[in-house]
């Protein structure tokens, strides 16, 4: 009997040693004194939250992360995640349990609906962003996305890490001539029934077809640009019912199923269940290419009047436990450095937040010389990029699209 | 101070499970004050009601929970009843191990891998119909839930055949089985008159725990449940990680329904058990041999087979492409193989073992001694009224985990626990000792009381008994106990990501984050990584009694029972 308590001790002791580091707060870094961040940051642990699914990323994560620390003394630790949600999830969760300072998240990958539902919430730390000191390189002017998240200011809140543009994919062994409109895809689908499909919504890019088909057919493509609330909302969506009345019974499965993301989209080109496919990144093409994902003969296109783009960011949550050594990641994420590796599809191939001509001649060569992958647009060849509409129309959208399709039974 | 362990063991069950419960509880009504719910409403409630098709959500869950379990309990059933005794079924006994220690979502891939339309069935059809496109059919992702009840049979058969094997002993079966051959009656009709009445009472929490799984499941019905609209449980997911903060308080209720939904498949299905009993009864005494049971017996086994056979060759198929290169409709095997991603993953994956160990081996040692603690108090002090008082133990089990894992969340972050060892462990022994309890009480309070009986007549004390007489004898029951305890903890996903802050990275966090990025060879190696330390389980748990009583016949014999 006394063996038992002994036993049970002795596991409650051994669980005990092994804790974690306790909480502590963690004082704001002046971010204008960069120094002082750099000093702060020194010996602290970033536990960044960000979307685990893809190795290659994992592995520019961790290299990430080795370069911190050599320079900064800056540990980061990937937690992997299978949805952005749930690191605001377990930040939401600390509020409520007034865990305000020594929170779980360090930073999280974010942008969109979530970035806006954080910053409503008042769940970030900031502003920090536009103070860094390679915050210089990013390119403001050319590319406006990377300050306005799905049109919500970021208001230095969150720091640009990546640019995305929609585009589509098929296999040139098989299709000839591929659907470069809206209108184009229905009347390909009428002759192609079943050979084609999006991600179910509201996943994010089952969301972002629907965004993609909108943004074509409405009148006035301003209107997106506001909350939905302040607009004639039924007005402006109904040419989207009125084309996916049409486009639903030609899909994949005749609508009935769908892919659950964007991977599982690749996967049914892959096993020619669909003929096109899209994604946020044609790099992302290319490399499904080098992992044996899609044939060879994949290639990427975007549609004639263009496509949905956006920038994806970091930021850093308001009870953060380590905010300098997530700001000095963040700014390392940014230099010319990281963003050039983070380029080159060998390693992961996202497109850069950063303008060339403010970029050292050395660096500029850098980025001129990448080969960019078999599958990847060229800059030249992406043609016009579309903003985001308004957060609030993908919810609207998102709600309305299950009423209509998410019931079929 | 033994006898203040059941209690112990009790606090720690249930106190989590209300802890979360009642986290959940509140923001369904209108509470979570950190997104301004200061006031009870039932906003939530009429929120959740007016989402499209949740009627269809229920009727999913509630008829795919059901019909899997009574599928699965059928056929473990029919199939004992055929073949008990047998080589056949000795056969199937030694091929079950493995099967159960297959994370049910590697043993789902595996499944979809197999039947989807571009899946290794349709491939080998395709060979001689030329066909070059899968045909546009929904044979996962079905509108009737057909694909996922197939997923969830085929997993649980398993577990309920060990459990039933484990009751089998008490029930007497070999001499009740010459009894009713003696009289004429055929071998599934014997079996079901007269042995499943006392077999029954106990595998009927194995049951109920079968049924609450399978109401609730999340893993498994993503990757095979029909999603327009999908069962409730997987939807909750989706709104608990909407971006839509305010979704939290409708995910809420949904989750409070979810147990609803649990609490009324039980319902049915004890009205259902007390349905079989009249109409059996009846049956049981109206004289029909039934000898003529041959087509039933060989159904009985090819079901058997196909649910075994089905998840061995999910994971071949796992295997496969896990090393593939390209793989192109229909080609029967891939067009070039490749170790890159084995040898890549082979780097990485040591410190996600050792996290899964460093939660699983105190989880583990924490419940079987709790276990033991507790059973050997019921023999001591001969009380068998704790049993009642042991129902509540399974409670873990039968609350759908959605309903009370954040709400337990947030507990451990009021406690300051939250991302510590200790709160980890915690959370997965709240899984870890029901299962543990599952498998042990029936050896436990089985055994011949005359071994202890004897020592104590010796001049044994008490201890003494246990440490070199009862726990000797039971070794390869605790040790199986321990191992499916593994098994468990190794599974588990939302627990160690949410109690855990993310903080450790055990096999399973990781296989579930790459399983997101859809590329089916990552899949696969995962799938298999998540075998490895369950399978070893099982595998000491048969090695260790094998090699510590080699030269001691009657100790094997015993421990089979």
């Amino acid at each position: 009997m006394r063996t038992f308590v002994s036993a049970l001790a002795l596991a409650v002791g051994f669980a005990t040693t092994t804790l974690s580091t306790p909480a502590f707060a963690d004082p704001a870094p002046d971010v204008g004194n960069w120094q002082s961040v750099l000093d702060q940051a020194r010996g602290q642990t970033v536990y960044w939250h960000a979307w685990g699914g893809e190795p290659r990323i994992n592995d520019y994560i961790a290299w990430a992360g080795e370069q911190v620390r050599e320079r900064y003394g800056v540990e980061v630790v990937q937690v992997k995640l299978t949805d952005t949600a749930d690191a605001v999830t377990r930040v939401l969760s600390e509020k409520t349990a007034g865990v305000d300072d020594g929170g779980a998240v360090d930073m999280i990958w974010i942008n969109g609906e979530n970035f806006a539902a954080m910053k409503r919430n008042d769940l970030l730390f900031g502003p920090w962003a536009e103070q860094t000191p390679n915050f210089a390189y990013v390119d403001v002017e050319g590319k406006p996305t990377v300050i306005n998240d799905f049109t919500v200011p970021t208001d230095g809140l969150e720091a640009p890490w990546g640019m995305a543009q929609v585009s589509f994919y098929y296999d040139t062994a098989k299709l000839d001539t591929v659907p470069k409109s809206a209108q184009q895809l229905l009347e390909w689908l009428v002759k192609h029934p079943g050979r084609f499909t999006y991600p179910q919504p509201p996943n994010y890019m089952g969301s972002t077809f629907l965004k993609q088909i909108l943004t074509e057919l409405v009148k006035d493509p301003k209107v997106l640009q506001q909350p939905a609330d302040e607009t004639d909302a039924e007005a402006t969506l109904a040419p989207l019912w009125g084309y996916l009345e049409d486009l639903q019974p030609l899909l994949w499965r005749d609508g009935q199923a769908y892919p659950q993301n964007g991977a599982s989209m690749r996967t049914l080109l892959a096993d020619n269940e669909v003929d096109i496919a899209f994604s946020f990144s044609s790099g992302e093409v290319s490399s499904a290419i080098e992992a044996f994902e899609l044939p060879d003969t994949v290639r990427s296109y975007v549609f004639e009047n263009g496509t949905l783009g956006n920038t994806n960011f970091v930021a850093i949550p308001y009870n953060a436990s380590a905010k300098a050594g997530a700001v000095v990641l963040a700014d390392f994420l940014m230099s010319p450095e990281a963003q050039l590796r983070k380029q080159d599809p060998k390693y992961w191939g996202a497109d850069t937040v950063l303008a060339m001509d403010k970029l050292p001649k050395d660096m500029q060569e850098a980025f001129a010389n990448l080969d960019l992958g078999i599958a990847s647009l060229a800059p030249s060849e992406r043609g016009t990029v579309l903003p985001e509409p308004h957060p609030s129309w993908m919810s609207l959208v998102e709600t309305e699209w299950q009423k209509r399709y998410g019931v079929v039974q | 101070m033994l006898r203040f362990i059941p209690i112990l063991t009790i606090v720690l069950m249930i106190g989590p499970v209300s802890a979360g419960l009642i986290g959940t509880i509140l923001p369904a009504f209108g509470i979570l004050p950190a997104l301004g719910g200061t006031t009870p409403s039932l906003d939530p409630w009429q929120a959740l009601v007016a989402q499209p098709g949740l009627g269809a959500s229920i009727r999913l869950s509630l008829a795919n929970g059901l019909i899997a379990t009574f599928v699965s309990v059928a056929i473990v059933m029919l199939f004992c009843a055929a073949w008990q005794g047998t080589r056949t079924f000795h056969a199937l006994q030694r091929i079950l191990s493995p099967i159960l220690s297959v994370p049910h979502a590697t043993a789902a891939f595996g499944l979809a891998f197999l039947i989807a339309p571009s899946g290794w069935f349709v491939r080998v059809v395709a060979q001689f119909t030329g066909w070059d496109r899968p045909p546009d059919v929904a044979i996962i992702h079905d509108p009737w839930g057909i694909a996922l009840i197939a997923g969830l049979v085929a997993k649980e058969i398993p577990f309920l055949f060990l459990m039933t094997l484990s009751a089998l002993p008490q029930a007497d079966t070999d001499r009740t089985a010459q009894v009713t051959a003696s009289l004429g009656y055929g071998r599934i009709a014997g079996w079901f008159k007269a042995t499943l009445p006392r077999i029954y009472p106990q595998i009927r929490l194995p049951v109920l725990a079968v049924l609450a799984y399978s109401t609730s499941v999340v893993d498994v019905a993503i990757i095979l449940a029909p999603t327009t609209p999908a069962p409730l449980a997987v939807r909750i997911l989706g709104w608990l990680s909407d971006p839509d903060l305010a979704l939290r308080f409708m995910a809420s209720s949904a989750a409070v329904l979810q147990l609803l939904i649990v609490i009324a498949a039980m319902a049915i299905w004890i009205a259902g058990e007390r349905l079989v009993a009249i109409i059996g009864a009846q049956w049981a005494v109206d004289g029909n041999r039934c000898k003529r049971d041959g087509a039933a017996r060989g159904g009985a086994a090819v079901m058997a087979l196909v649910a075994a056979g089905t998840v061995v060759l999910g994971l071949v198929v796992l295997l496969v492409w896990s090393v593939a290169g390209f793989w192109a409709f229909p080609d029967l095997l891939p067009r070039g193989f490749s170790l890159r991603l084995w040898a890549r993953e082979l780097d990485a994956i040591g410190n996600s073992l050792t996290t899964t160990l460093l939660i699983g081996i105190p989880a583990v040692v924490i419940a079987v001694t709790m276990v033991l603690a507790c059973l050997e108090n019921e023999v001591r002090t001969g009380k068998v009224a704790g049993r009642r008082a042991m129902f509540l133990i399974y409670l873990p089990l039968l609350v759908p985990q959605i309903s009370f894992m954040f709400g337990l969340q947030v507990f451990f972050s009021l406690l300051g626990l939250e991302r510590t060892l200790v709160s980890v462990v915690l959370g997965h022994l709240v899984f870890v000792a029901p299962y543990v309890f599952l498998s042990l009480s029936e050896p436990f309070r089985t055994l011949d009381p005359r071994y202890g009986q004897t020592a104590l007549c010796l001049g044994a004390s008490p201890a003494r008994v246990f440490w070199q007489v009862r726990l000797p004898l039971l070794t390869r029951a605790v040790l199986t106990a321990a191992a499916v305890g593994l098994a468990v903890t190794v599974g588990q996903y939302l627990p160690t990501l949410l109690i855990g802050a993310g903080r450790f990275a055990t096999v399973t966090t990781e296989a579930v984050a790459l399983a997101s990025g859809g590329d089916r060879r990552m899949i696969g190696i995962y799938g298999l990584f998540q075998m490895v330390l369950p399978f070893a389980g099982f595998a000491l748990a048969l090695l260790i009694p094998a090699v510590l009583f080699r030269h001691r016949r009657g100790m094997g014999a015993q421990n089979k029972g």
